[in-house]
């Protein structure tokens, strides 16, 4: 692979707008790459080969002329095809969408634009961010570039994949519940999802509103905290959005713990946990201790409550979200139908996956009159004392440190049979959504068998410097 | 399995859903929903009397702003994704008689 594909987004950043290269340069060689490889792992659901060049062309105007000084300018990245591009098809892999084109850009996108990101394309996703192997899409899964015959994680496993098989500088995508750092842990590449609120999501086409959140994932943890720089901030179109406007989340990385306080659960290191992806989380905590950190461990308390609390407030909002799917405005619309709900009823059930309508059926139950209270209702006061649990644990620790997965990735084809024991391996991943809290997985070593493992740090609400100066550390001190 | 999804249910849910379910899909999601509501039954293990229900994380209140109209007129482009349309309106099947 050429340096350029290997470069972290500030490396090559830094070579564009010191004018060793050009952005042309540069796209014509990502572009070229994933011609190369991207009929085997299948990370992009769409290139777009003329716009990432002329805004190539535009980004070099730019620096050149000084208007464009972000340290991201210039630099090629894929976007999951859930975050609307004005002009660019965005499917959100499924097939009720397959030729929608949107009119208006997603805020985190129009962000990057502004900073001078050259968009390579649209990544392959689990439908509606669905699912955590990326198998559930319409247009086929990704693999993974460690090993293609092993998944990429999901549901942004195209984005991750395509980090890591050098198709792109860096990438965004989106968690609800673990779809950033679990593909990033499966890809062996690093994955921040930031306080729920941080990142706009208009323009993100929702699954679980509540739980949504935009964010990076890069090939180091300096990437993660210069890319969430860029996106973050208040949206005047998104009113769960926060003003973080003007944070630099450059500024916290220094390689420094001495006050940091590590506690690492006990629960999480229980039945299920693969015995070589425990040892190198342990590693990674000691680590940290090496470097100065306090670690210790402690019972954190329902983490099993969080995988039904979650999926039954995820599938009651995704009912309500897809229920604009019709048929009407734009997307797929059936062939062949008698009369307007007919014509619902048949284009969603021939648009929808498997997985998709399973969640939509789940949910529409969880809040059909008379199940309204014994199910949502539950899992929202659940959910209510689960983010009391992190309360407790942030009072007395500045990270939590775990592993972002139960095992490394599966082979392709093994998940899907069983809903349930997919939904089991998300459990160190869930509660961090329920709770709003910011979490990132940060690459820790690999398997004999050759596939990535990372650990994954969380933080309180607001605590990105906290958790990215704690990463960063880890990755420097490793 | 405990929860036993009756094919009344199944058809009142996809009425819910505006799903249409082949007889296959009907018989998996019978199974699938029961045994996704043994699993969610687990909560009902802690006791959560007097607990708010929590639907974000941290407090959010509404948020007003002048009604202003800030859009363009895009009709063509939306138009464009409509499975069909005529005359700049979306078509639609008829709705009644």
């Amino acid at each position: 692979m050429s340096d350029i594909l290997t470069m972290t987004a500030l490396e090559l950043g830094r070579k564009i707008s010191a004018g060793e290269m050009t952005s042309v340069e540069a796209t014509t060689e990502y572009l070229q790459s994933i011609k190369d490889s991207d009929d085997k792992y299948n990370c992009y659901v769409t290139v777009d080969e003329e716009g990432a060049m002329q805004a190539a062309k535009e980004a070099d105007d730019g620096i050149r002329a000084g208007r464009l000084k972000s340290p991201l300018a210039g630099v090629p990245v894929a976007i999951k095809d859930n975050m609307c591009t004005e002009n660019l098809l965005t499917t959100c892999s499924s097939r009720i969408l397959y030729n929608f084109v949107p009119t208006y850009e997603s805020t985190a996108v129009g962000k990057l634009r502004e900073s001078g990101a050259v968009i390579l394309g649209k990544t392959n996703m689990d439908e509606f961010a669905m699912g955590s192997t990326t198998e559930t899409s319409y247009f086929g899964p990704t693999r993974n570039p460690a090993n293609p015959e092993h998944v990429p994680g999901g549901s942004s496993g195209g984005s991750a994949a395509a980090v890591a098989a050098g198709e792109c500088g860096y990438a965004l995508g989106s968690d609800t519940g673990g779809s950033i750092r679990q593909p990033a842990s499966y890809c062996g590449v690093v994955g921040l999802k930031p306080t729920y609120g941080t990142v706009s999501r208009y323009g993100l086409i929702a699954y679980g509103s509540s739980l949504d959140q935009i964010g990076p994932l890069t090939r180091d943890v300096s990437d993660a905290a210069a890319v969430l720089t860029a996106i973050a901030g208040h949206d005047s179109k998104d009113s769960t959005s926060i003003d973080r406007d003007g944070q630099d989340f450059s500024a916290c990385l220094k390689k420094d713990v001495k006050d940091i306080k590590v506690g690492i659960p006990r629960d999480y290191f229980g039945d299920g946990l693969d015995d070589e992806v425990a040892a190198s989380v342990k590693a990674a905590a000691d680590v940290l201790k090496d470097a100065g950190a306090q670690v210790e461990e402690f019972d954190l308390s329902l983490v099993n409550y969080a995988i039904p609390a979650y999926y039954t407030i995820a599938a009651a909002e995704a009912s309500s979200n897809l229920e604009r799917f019709d048929g009407i405005k734009y997307g797929y619309r059936t062939e062949e139908y008698a009369g307007l709900h007919n014509m619902y009823k048949k284009s969603r059930s021939e648009g929808f996956g498997a997985e998709v309508k399973r969640r939509i059926m789940l949910g529409s139950f969880v809040l059909s009159s008379g199940y309204y209270d014994a199910y949502y209702l539950k899992a929202l006061k659940v959910k209510a004392l689960i983010k009391k649990a992190f309360d407790e644990a942030f009072s007395k620790y500045d990270i939590i440190l775990g592993p972002v997965a139960p095992t490394t990735a599966p082979r392709l084809g093994e998940s899907l049979s069983d809903p349930i024991q997919m939904y089991l391996g998300d459990i160190y991943t869930i509660s961090v959504n329920l709770a709003g809290l910011p979490g990132i997985s940060v690459p820790c070593g690999s398997s004999r068998a050759g596939l990535p493992i990372g650990v994954q740090l969380l933080a309180d609400c607001f605590c990105e410097d906290k958790l990215l100066r704690t990463a960063y550390t880890y990755e420097q001190s490793r | 399995m405990n929860n036993v999804i009756s094919d009344e249910t199944i058809e009142y849910v996809g009425i819910l859903a505006k799903l249409e379910l082949s007889d296959e899909e009907k018989e998996a999601a019978k199974s699938d929903m029961g045994r996704m509501l043994d699993y969610i039954d687990m909560l009902g293990e802690l006791d959560t009397d007097g607990v708010e229900p929590m639907s974000h994380a941290f407090p959010v209140q509404n948020v007003f702003r002048e009604d202003e109209v800030t859009g363009i007129d895009m009709r063509d482009k939306m138009l464009s994704n409509a499975p069909e349309e005529q005359d700049g309106m979306f078509v639609v099947p008829k709705t009644f008689d």
